[in-house]
């Protein structure tokens, strides 16, 4: 008798798609470069120095708890690298970097981690973390440093390496030293304390002081359509926001033109571009039904201008999408797909 | 040659004849037991070995009469009975048709009279021809259509007769216009029989997508088509019976498609039922197979073989031998947790929900997944773990998961 016959022995389907986790958060990662380094083209070292902190610190806490768990290492699967680098690009740019490893450790432990990883967790780990920043370090997360400024490649802002547990130093004279009339506020804080709009053109050069994320729309944009085309990303979620927060800030303007401000001005001031194409997208936390997807989406846009507008803050984004994270799967449990054949609208 | 009793959907067939007995090629060698089953015919002149366990394309161990082969058998066919069957009542034709042991040809082997004999409250208008290819990679029903249309013809018009239909439609998908050209030729002058291109896209060739593409008709979740007035029967099917049944012949041979990366003479082979794996691959020039995977049926749906003695049954539609890097090498393919990227609801095209139903079976909470999220609905497509970046086996979950509920059940 010859040996014995080895045959392969699987379930059905015998085929598949060539596309995995990996490659999917892969792609994402490649999307964010060129966000990430004009971000740092505009703000120079600090920026550079804040997007490695914050990564860096996102992917120890990742393998720290891959050990604490007693599991393979995680690190492979990209997805930390993202929550680093969309929590990087949400920060002031002279952030104190112990700061940012606080929002980076913050993000992957309490955002994560805790849930079990990846797939597992409720809300964008990379806003949980800057919500726990932006609660700690009310003032440091509101101090912006001007983009551009001649001496960005030779000199760290002096609030970059602030020591752990100091308050960082005053940066006002050091930000008018460097580009003249500085004022040191966003263009959302001076519409609404000042009623000062920026003019588009600002926002699509990043000529603004903002996040270092928030302040390329067309590349964004960009980045975006790359991975909706390769179908890395639902081209239905940013539209979605876009498109309600745009409809709504319409609404109010035809309301009181003179008090709100136009749809643009809403579409391109603050995070609501990187939030709306790189963090309502994240998959584990968006619903999965196609009627869910427009819902979540529309709540999004409609609740970052209800904040804007009659809240406290002058962004929004970020809790709107975490509010939207929250109800994701109540929104997928009443968005149930028709079952084929079953009569519209009646439930099978 | 191997020949299982149970090669259909119902109750297995009971043998007619005793180990050491001589048979004719084309003689029944076991009948029907009840209204769902069917009779099995010797595929060659030879001596019945035994009755016997032996190993199915499942994996348990079967009830099969083993038939040795003599020599001098040819293609001749030694039992017939011709009869005239313009003269049957539709219940006399549906006998007729029982008597062929036809099955459903394209894999689900439901018997072909039981599917034609509709209860009186739910008159058929419309008797669909499903020309889809069930699934890629398998081409023997385009191959039928292509050489065999008359046949085609002649079993259309039988299977209108028994069920009452009108019309019938012969739907093909749009990459087989050679296919639909041949068809049109022979079309009745009468316009009773028309032929239809629909897209090419799997699972069309599943009979509730085909009724929806060509009728715009959606057969309700746990109904059936007869619902709503129509009967879907396979190209394959037809033709055959078209051959067979007018001759009285019962059914003896099938085409096979051999193909994949493993197969020297890829193709569509007429192969007498009960032939092992083992010959039909020597002759497609497959002679080294190990370390491979064989396919019964096509990649999407089809069951893989744990032994070459399987026999080709009366459901195999397609052998399909693939090499290593083929697959989806699912030792090295690593799976992730749900990432909820919603890819498996985009493409369920029975509009249900893969993901829920995998984290309810992840924690084995089965009566939920029957009760609210539809289950019973899945037809195993393999759509969902197809698309699943995180590789989740989706499919064999819910196959496992309808097992449960099935058991439960009883």
């Amino acid at each position: 008798m010859n040996e014995p016959l080895r045959l392969e022995l699987r379930t059905s389907p015998h085929v598949v798609k060539d596309n995995s986790v990996e490659r999917i958060m892969f792609h994402v990662v490649l999307a964010l470069l060129p966000i990430a380094a004009f971000s740092v083209w505009q703000y120079g070292l600090s920026a550079l120095a804040l997007l490695v902190t914050v990564t860096g610190t996102c992917l120890l806490t990742e393998r720290l708890f891959n050990r604490l768990g007693g599991t393979a290492s995680t690190l492979s699967d990209w997805s930390a690298t993202i929550t680093g680098l969309l929590l990087a690009l949400t920060l002031p740019p002279a952030f104190p970097l112990w700061m940012g490893a606080v929002a980076g450790f913050t993000a992957i432990a309490l955002g994560k981690a805790l849930f079990g990883g990846i797939g597992f967790n409720v809300l964008n780990p990379a806003l949980v973390g800057r919500a726990f920043v932006q609660a700690a370090f009310p003032v440091a997360i509101t101090t912006w440093i001007p983009a551009f400024s001649a001496q960005r490649f030779s000199e760290f802002a002096p609030t970059t390496f602030t020591l752990p547990f100091m308050t960082p130093p005053d940066i006002g004279d050091w930000a008018r030293a460097a580009v003249d009339g500085f004022t040191g506020a966003t263009p959302l804080a001076r519409w609404k304390f000042e009623n000062v709009l920026a003019a588009p053109g600002d926002f699509l050069s990043g000529a603004v002081t903002a996040s270092a994320g928030e302040t390329s729309a067309i590349l964004i944009l960009l980045c975006g359509l790359y991975l909706a085309v390769r179908r890395f990303l639902d081209w239905r979620i940013p539209v979605a926001v876009l498109g309600s927060a745009a409809l709504t800030a319409w609404v109010f303007q035809m309301i009181d033109p003179a008090r709100y401000p136009d749809p643009l001005f809403v579409l391109l001031s603050g995070g609501l571009m990187i939030g709306a194409v790189f963090m309502a997208t994240d998959m584990a936390t968006s619903p999965v039904t196609p009627k869910g997807v427009w819902l979540y989406g529309a709540l999004i846009g409609v609740v970052t201008v209800m904040i804007r507008y009659f809240g406290g803050l002058t962004e929004g984004v970020m809790y709107a999408i975490l509010i939207g994270n929250a109800l994701a799967p109540l929104i997928d449990q009443v968005t149930q797909p028709r079952v084929f054949g079953a009569a519209k609208g009646k439930k099978a | 040659m191997i020949l299982p009793l149970a090669q259909h959907i119902g109750k297995p067939a009971v043998p007619l004849v005793r180990a050491g007995e001589e048979v004719l090629r084309g003689q029944p060698i076991a009948r029907a037991d009840g209204f769902l089953s069917v009779p099995i015919h010797a595929p060659a002149d030879g001596v019945i070995e035994a009755i016997e366990l032996k190993p199915s394309a499942r994996g348990p161990m079967v009830e099969s009469i083993v038939l040795r082969v003599y020599e001098a058998s040819t293609q001749e066919l030694r039992w017939a009975e011709p009869r005239d069957l313009a003269a049957l009542e539709p219940k006399e034709l549906i006998q007729a048709i029982q008597d062929t042991g036809m099955v459903g040809l394209g894999g689900a082997t439901f018997p072909s009279h039981a599917k034609l004999s509709v209860p009186g409250e739910f008159p058929i208008h419309t008797l669909i021809v499903n020309g889809c290819e069930c699934e890629p990679y398998l081409t023997c029903d385009h191959k039928l259509m292509l050489e065999h249309p008359d046949d085609l013809m002649v079993g259309t018009r039988l299977a209108m007769r028994a069920i009452g239909a009108r019309r019938a439609i012969i739907g093909v998908e749009d990459n087989k216009l050679d296919a639909v050209e041949s068809i049109r030729r022979h079309l009745p002058a009468d316009g009773s029989i028309s032929v239809e291109a629909v897209q090419t896209k799997y699972p069309q060739g599943a009979e509730k997508m085909l009724i929806k593409s060509l009728l715009g008709v959606e057969v309700p979740p746990g109904k059936l088509p007869m619902h709503v007035g129509v009967v879907v029967n396979n190209v394959g099917t037809l033709a055959q019976l078209g051959q067979i049944l007018p001759a009285g012949q019962g059914l003896t041979e099938r085409v096979v498609t051999v193909t994949g990366p493993g197969i020297k003479k890829p193709g569509d082979y007429w192969v007498p039922i009960g032939t092992p794996m083992r010959t039909v691959l020597e002759w497609a020039g497959a002679p080294d197979v190990s370390e491979r995977e064989i396919i019964l049926g096509g990649p999407m749906m089809g069951q893989a073989v744990a032994s070459l003695d399987v026999p080709v049954t009366k459901g195999v539609s397609g052998i399909l031998v693939f090499d290593k890097p083929h697959m989806d090498d699912g030792a090295e393919r690593k799976s992730y947790p749900c990432i909820k990227c919603g890819e498996c609801v985009n493409v369920c095209p029975m509009g249900l929900n893969p993901s829920m139903m995998g984290m309810l079976a992840a924690r084995r909470e089965y009566d939920a997944m029957g009760e609210h999220y539809h289950l019973g609905d899945c037809f195993e497509c393999g759509c969902c773990t197809y698309v699943c970046p995180s590789h989740i086996p989706l499919v064999q979950q819910f196959r496992v998961a309808k097992g449960i509920l099935r058991e439960k059940a009883q």
